[in-house]
This record gives C-alpha cells, structure tokens and sequence, in this order.
C-alpha cells in the first residue's frame, strides 16, 4: 500500500514539471497550428540560465525561477518574430524541420558552452529532506514542485476563463478567423501566449534540474516526452494537457517501479493506443 | 464547342520515363570510385545504403505526403533480421537479403492498416510511437539483440559464392551499388505509373482523390509496404557489409537523419534522396573528423536554410535556378 502511494506521489510530481514543460506548446499549437519542436530548447536554456546563475553567480534558487521564466519567455519571442512568422502557412513537414534544425543547433551550442557533463544544483536546505505526512515520508522539493505547478495551474485557468486577454486567447483557438474578424489581433495574442508558453517551459526546466537532471541532450530526451503530452492531451487543451501529464508520469514511474526491465516501452504503447483510439486527443476537438 | 484535345495518359506517363543524357552520365559517376578513390569505397557503400533508405521514405513522404517520424523501424527491422540469419548459420548474402526485405515488408503490411488511417499530428505521434516501441523492445530483448553491445557473430560467405566481402569495401560497394540500382529501377517504374499519379493526387488532397475512384487507403498501405521492403534491404545491406548491428539502426536518431537527407536533397524527386545522401554523408565524414561534437549544429543551421531558401531541397533549387536561366535566354 505504502509503495503505490509512494508510486502516486512520486508520479504526480514528474508529471506535474512535465505539464508545466508542455502546456506552452499545447496552447501555441491550438492557436496557430505552427509545430514548434523548439519548445523544449527554451525549457533547456531555462534550465542553463538557472545553473548558472547558482552556480557560477550563488544566487538563491528561488531567485532563479522568474529569470528563468523570463529569459526563455524573452528568447522565444525573438525567434517568433525573426523566424517562425514566415511558416505560418506552410506544411507542417516544413515547420517540424525548421524546428528541430533549432533543436540540433541548441544542443550542440548547449555542449559547447557548457560541455556534455550533467548539470548539478545545490538545493537550499528548507527544499531538501523529507516531511513525514500520514506516516509516510514525503520529499519536500516533489511537495513544492507539486504545490508551485497546481498554483500555476489555477492562474492559468483563471486567467483564461476571467480576464480580456484570455477570452482571446480562447477565440483565437477556437475559430482563428472568426476571432479576426470580431477585430482581435490575433498575432499580438498569439506572441504574447507564446511567450507565456515558452516562459513555462523556461520555468518547468529550471525546476527540472534536479529531477530530470539537465545536460547538452535535454532539448531532444525531453521532447518525446512533450509531444505525447500535447498530442495525447489534445491540441488546445490546458485541462487535457495536465491529465495526460499526470497520466505520463504516472505510468512512467510505476513502470520504473513494477516492471523496470521493459524500459520506457509501456508509454510508448499507452500513447499509441491512446491515439488509435482518439486521434485527436483525449480532449481534442478536432 | 470543342474540347482541347486530351492528352493519353499513357503517352504523358511513357514521355517521363525516358531515360536522359544527365542520368546515364550520374549513374555511370557512380562506378567512379572504384578507380578515384578506393580509400573511400566503405563511405562509398555507407551512401548507396543510405541513398537507398532516403528513396524508400521519399515514396512514402514525397509522393503520397505521409510524414513519419518512425521510419528506421523498417531499416532496423530488416538490419537485425539480416544479422540474426547470418549468427544462425546462413551467411549466403543474396537470400538473407530477400527475407530481410520480406519480413521488413510483413511489419510494414501490418502497420499500414493503421497509418492509413490517420493523418497530421496523430500520424506524426504515432509513427514516431511504433518506431520507439520496436527500439526499446529491441533494447530489452538482449538475448536476441545483444542489446547495447549490437549483435556480434555475424559472418558472411562470399557473394554469389566467389566475391569475399574485402577489408577495403570493393564487393561491399559494387554490392550496395547494385542494390540501390535496382531499387532506383523499381522506384522510377513506380513513380511513373497509374499508381504513382494516385499516390501524388493522395498527397495533394486525400479526400477527394477516392471520389475519382481511386482508393486512398488501400493506395497508402501498397505504398507503405513497398517503402518498408526497400527500406528493409537497405538495413539489411548495412549488417552484411558491416557484419554488426547495432541499436543505432532503429533509433530515432536514424529517422531524423533520412529525413533530413531526403529534404536536403528535394523531397518528391526520383533523384532527391540519393542527392541528399551523397551531400549529407559527404559532408558528415569532412566535418565530424574537425569536430563530432558541433556536428549537429551546422545540420541544424542547414535545416534552417534549407526551409527558409530552399524549399524543395537541393534539385529543387537547381530546376528553379534553370528554369529561370532558361526564361531569361
């Protein structure tokens, strides 16, 4: 009994920093049907501006998260506005390989900056150890982890469904030329939100460092991992996006734990099935 | 009124399959290594195999327009089916060929019913699921694979009985040459039938083209197939040449490189992926030997240039740079 809980906790938590590493690319992909593999290069230099900033500058963790948030938010924008607006329209063959072309060139300069070893982080010590809560002991950072992604969760979902700038968003991925046509500036939405998304996914990978580790090949190790989450999830969806995470790390982890001899192999075949039987997603629409 | 006459389908098909005076000449380049550069004849072989499997994603991906993220399955599959018959005791190359290339095709048959059916993202994810799902099922099946070590004891006999597989790569070369010339044939054959113009109205729209009475699904899995028998032998090329296989041959690793060599070269055109192949693996050997490292980083930068300038690859950018030579004479 104990160990499945402990499978839950621990599985709830992976899936909760593979939300926030995805949930970006769900809602961009929703909005403009533009394929950005690169999503989880900017997870990547969130990760790295995280690091360094500990490591080499001693800044408190804490402090590194909104940098992080902010420079990947940043650095995304740059390359929406220099690169991906010319794809717009074109194949998603087109727009996957532009992408990933991203990704390979992130990797190599990760390696070269930073070399191919892992990435360590010195947790601060009221993040580390255990808590003990219904007779059981409970990692203090899965705790956090968990309780910082739920926050961002709620903000998201309320932001959505209370503010302007949300029920933009909102029209813009349900019928892109109905919400331009009614006079919104579906661009301008559409750069804010991916800069939201990448920001997320700048903050997921700096909270990552310690669970996934971090080094040069995050960029590509990861985003398998995303891409089941935002196309199991549904396009779109920030409610499905988080079930299937949940479910990703859920199963992930008790796979490690119950049958560690079959590898990563029960995922993959819970994706395909999964998408066999709704191509869409478990919450798309289309 | 009169209509404009209609011209014979079979006439337009027969006047494309002329062979021209720029093809006999490649094909003919093709043998030069064998006196030019005998030092390269291993890199050689490793292009023909390569060129080979970019030509069997190029029926899939360029004619019928279904993009997989998964195709090394095919390439692996055939490559441990070819190694596993050779460690049992059958080293005769030609057979082990054939049943590579037959149980590469079986795969490919089987998953065809569900690639058919669907489309975009969800055919993207779960290409790239089914080739994941044979890796990690090859990476723990270690007594059959020999896992992360690659399968060792593989020996070969000699070709046809009389040519040894030599240390410097002359049989393996004239071997994977051949091979990949034969395919080519098959594949120009292919494109310039009925069934090719379905494959490329399938590309260009799906739905209608079964409205017409051509069955798009039924078209795709023929396809499908086809493209897993040459990718197949092509795998299986590369573990009689090198007798090894190794994990790498069904990584995903393997399915991003094809292709991007299939887009380099010019994806849709019967030359597009041998073109790639030639460019890719060239330019891998010159650079990875400065740097192995950065090596990705120039791919990724000519991914980049290749999606912003040139969009129909390498042959694409030729035909447009002579037809605009041709405009302005």
């Amino acid at each position: 009994m104990g160990a499945v809980l402990g499978v839950l906790f621990d599985g709830l938590a992976y899936g909760m920093l593979l939300f926030l590493l995805s949930v970006g690319l769900s809602v961009t992909l929703g909005m403009m049907n533009f394929v950005n593999l690169a999503h989880t290069a900017f997870a990547m230099l969130g990760g790295y501006v995280a690091v360094t900033l500990m490591n080499r500058y001693s800044w408190p963790f804490l402090a590194t998260l909104p940098v992080a948030f902010l420079a990947a938010a940043a650095v995304s924008v740059v390359f929406e506005r220099g690169l991906y607006r010319r794809l717009y329209r074109a194949s998603e063959l087109d727009q996957c390989l532009l992408t990933i072309g991203i990704v390979f060139m992130a990797v190599a300069a990760a390696a070269y900056v930073f070399g191919t070893v892992q990435q360590y982080v010195e947790l601060p010590p009221y993040l580390s150890g255990t808590v003990p809560l219904l007779g059981k002991e409970f990692g203090v950072y899965r705790l956090f982890v968990i309780a910082i992604s739920l926050a961002i969760t709620l903000v998201l979902v309320a932001g959505l469904e209370y503010t302007r700038f949300g029920a933009q968003v909102r029209a813009a991925v349900d019928n892109q030329r109905m919400a331009r046509g009614l006079g919104i500036d579906v661009d301008r939405v559409f750069a804010g939100t991916f800069a939201l998304g990448s920001g997320l996914a700048g903050l997921g990978g700096a909270l990552a460092i310690s669970t996934f580790g971090l080094d040069h090949a995050f960029a590509l190790s990861y985003l398998v991992y995303v891409l089941i989450v935002v196309a199991v999830g549904g396009l779109g969806s920030i409610g499905g996006s988080l079930l299937a995470a949940i479910l990703l790390g859920i199963s992930d982890q008790a796979g490690k734990y119950y049958v560690p001899e079959v590898g990563a192999f029960l995922i993959y075949l819970v994706m395909v099935t999964l998408l066999m039987w709704r191509p869409a997603g478990l919450f798309g629409r289309r | 009124m009169s209509l404009p006459a209609v011209a014979d389908p079979h006439q337009h098909l027969a006047a494309r399959t002329r062979w021209r005076a720029a093809e006999i000449v490649f094909w003919l380049a093709t043998l030069l290594p064998f006196w030019l550069a005998p030092s390269y004849l291993q890199l050689a072989s490793q292009i023909a195999i390569t060129a080979m499997f970019a030509l069997s994603l190029d029926l899939i991906l360029g004619y019928a327009g279904i993009v997989s993220l998964g195709h090394a399955a095919f390439f692996g599959f055939g490559s441990y089916t070819a190694g596993l018959i050779a460690k049992w005791g059958w080293g005769e190359p030609l057979t082990g060929l054939l049943i590579a290339g037959a149980a590469a095709g079986l795969l490919g048959y089987l998953t065809s019913f569900i690639i058919a059916r669907f489309r975009h993202l969800a055919l993207i994810m779960i290409t790239l699921g089914l080739g994941l799902l044979l890796a990690e099922a090859a990476n723990s099946a270690t007594w059959l694979t020999g896992g992360a070590d690659g399968l060792q004891g593989v020996r070969m006999w000699s070709l046809l009985g009389y040519f040894a597989f030599d240390l410097w790569g002359y049989v393996a070369y004239a071997y994977a040459l051949t091979a990949l010339f034969l395919a080519f044939l098959v594949m120009r054959r292919l494109i310039a039938s009925p069934f090719g113009l379905a494959l490329r109205g399938i590309r260009e729209n799906a739905v209608r083209m079964p409205a017409i009475g051509a069955p798009s699904q039924s078209h795709i899995r023929k396809a499908y197939t086809i493209a897993a028998v040459m990718a197949g032998i092509a795998g299986a090329l590369l573990a009689q040449t090198t007798e090894t296989v190794s994990l790498e041959t069904l990584s995903f690793q393997r399915s991003a490189d094809v292709l991007v060599i299939l887009i380099l070269g010019g994806a849709g055109r019967l030359y597009g992926g041998i073109v790639g192949a030639i460019v890719y693996m060239i330019a891998r050997d010159q650079f990875s030997g400065i740097n192995p490292q950065y090596w990705y980083f120039w791919i990724g930068l000519l991914l980049v240039a290749v999606v912003i300038f040139l969009p129909n690859g390498i042959l694409g950018g030729l035909a447009r740079l002579s037809a605009s030579r041709a405009s302005a004479s």
